[in-house]
């Protein structure tokens, strides 16, 4: 779990409802939940309640495996409010399970210089208030 | 194949106008707005009185950010208007999305002509408001966030440039594009202002001037970001039929093109490397017997330059790559290169407009009125806007 300094702003976090709870708590059990139809088995995230790929309503938040690839990433360095710590990396992870399952999130953990696309990473949660935040770091833990 | 049937075909533009442009400006946004309204309807030769429809984008926002401090109903009432239709909306195609609706309206026969605005006041707002400068900010900042933003906004991306730095790195490592490439749409855009009197960055830059200036959100550069400011634009839409005798000759709608998604929706598919905006592309072309050879003068969405990249592939001016290349070193953007782009020095040097001063500028260099940065003999102007919302039109003078 990484932690937050003193003095940082807080995070607007997500407000949770039936749709995305899963996602956003899963943390608490150490789960990354991700939509899935039942039928088909298309993995779907943001979470929705019909399956865009066949159709089904069946949907359901199941566990993943945490793991996947850097797909994108920026390092940002401007201080956009007052004592925001830079630099921070702000990325899109491709999950292992299916092509083009991105998640946006932070690389925590992992020097900014060692972020790069294709860099597998792992999930990592970071709890504030009701919310677990999915977070990844650089596969194989803490460098 | 004929196209003669489409709604556009029906509309034309026949006048506009835009306020001064401030960083801040020491008038009041509504004054913006009517004064932009008002040249506008004076550029067609009307009164208010033909005005019968009015539409803007997003409609007011009340947190007091600047990004969009008056509405249509506001409007409607200070320039004493008596439409038969009114619309705003912040869903559908972002900026164009209220042009499109305007063009509707008129093609099905419920309005003769419709006065569409964008007023912005993000250069106050900056000075005025605590986080106005940030997504979701304003006089107070959610406690929650909901919909598309609550997917980025909970780790921090809380600009733009942190969204759209993703595309940019993608585009680099995918084609091996440089920030060297990236940079001369930039020091482009300010050769372009120099010539335009209502840019508000008119001191050019060099290309060691942006690769020195400061990282916002890798690898977007300061130089990179548009420049807020306090400024309205207005433009006139208007029958085919009745717009013939007016006081400008009419610009004809050729085609438009729309879509919607990205990473401002929460949602990607592809590669990070391309937008929606390929589909809008699509739609476009598919609408017109021209070609994107036929384009004279191009105003390509700048918000943050990568989009510039984008947007000119999904336009199919470049192969998905070569766009890099393509503005390498400037040259094919200038008065007298292969595609004069940007000519009024765009969303990063001109001001960020968003999105209205790119139509405005294609009606400009249609009309012939440029000026010192006038292209010669444009005839033909592609135009579009947007990075979550995505809209393009093809205008054409006969």
């Amino acid at each position: 779990m990484s932690s937050t300094p003193a003095g940082t702003p807080p995070r607007t976090l997500p407000g949770l409802d039936r749709q995305n709870r899963a996602y956003w708590t899963g943390g608490a059990e150490g789960r990354l939940m991700i939509g899935r139809c039942s039928a088909c088995r298309t993995f779907i995230h943001p979470p929705m309640p019909r399956c865009p790929a066949c159709g089904d309503r069946r949907v359901e938040a199941e566990a993943v495996s945490g793991r996947g690839r850097i797909a994108s990433y920026s390092v940002n360095h401007q201080a956009w409010l007052p004592g925001l710590a830079v630099p921070y990396v702000f990325a899109a992870v491709e999950l292992e399970e299916q092509g083009q399952l991105y998640v946006f999130t932070n690389i925590v953990n992992t020097p900014a210089e060692n972020v790069e696309i294709g860099l597998p990473v792992e999930v990592v949660f970071e709890q504030h208030e009701d919310v677990h935040l999915p977070m990844f770091q650089s596969r194989g833990g803490a460098q | 194949m004929t196209h003669a049937g489409l709604p556009e075909k029906q509309v034309a533009i026949t006048g506009v106008g835009q306020s001064e442009v401030g960083r801040p400006s020491q008038k009041s946004a509504i004054a913006l707005t009517v004064d932009a309204c008002e040249l506008a309807v004076a550029d067609a030769g009307l009164t208010m009185a033909d005005i019968d429809g009015l539409a803007t984008y997003p409609g007011p926002v009340s947190n007091g950010d600047g990004f969009s401090p008056v509405g249509a109903t506001e409007t409607m009432l200070a320039l004493g208007l008596k439409p038969t239709w009114v619309g705003a909306s912040t869903e559908g195609h972002a900026h164009m999305g209220a042009i499109f609706c305007a063009i509707q309206a008129i093609a099905s026969g419920l309005c003769r002509h419709v006065l569409v605005f964008r007023t912005v006041a993000q250069a106050t707002a900056r000075a005025e408001v605590h986080h106005a400068g940030i997504i979701g900010g304003g006089r107070s900042v959610a406690a929650r966030s909901w919909g598309g933003q609550s997917w980025t906004l909970p780790y921090n991306a809380l600009s733009a440039a942190t969204l759209y730095g993703l595309y940019a790195h993608a585009y680099f490592k995918k084609y091996g594009a440089t920030s060297e490439q990236l940079g001369a749409i930039a020091v482009h855009s300010r050769k372009m202002a120099a010539l335009n009197p209502n840019a508000i960055y008119r001191k050019p830059i060099t290309l060691d001037d942006y690769m020195s200036s400061r990282m916002i959100s890798s690898p977007l550069r300061l130089y990179d970001c548009d420049t807020h400011i306090d400024g309205s634009t207005a433009i006139l839409f208007s029958r085919r039929d009745v717009a013939k005798d007016l006081k400008r000759p009419p610009l004809a709608i050729e085609a438009m093109g729309m879509a919607l998604g990205g990473i401002g929706a929460g949602l990607h598919t592809g590669d990070f490397t391309s937008m929606p905006a390929d589909i809008a592309g699509r739609m476009l072309w598919s609408r017109t017997d021209l070609k994107p050879s036929d384009i004279d003068v191009a105003q390509i969405y700048d918000g943050f330059s990568i989009l510039t990249l984008l947007w000119m592939e999904a336009l199919q001016i470049c192969k998905p790559g070569e766009a890099a290349a393509f503005v390498e070193g400037g040259s094919r953007l200038g008065l007298d290169g292969v595609l004069p782009m940007n000519t009024s020095g765009g969303q990063l040097s001109a001001g960020r407009f968003h999105g209205y001063g790119h139509t405005y500028e294609t009606c400009i260099q249609l009309w012939g009125r440029g000026g010192e940065r006038q292209v010669n003999d444009a005839r033909v102007g592609v135009v579009c806007n947007g990075g979550f919302g995505y809209g393009a039109m093809l205008l054409r003078r006969d």
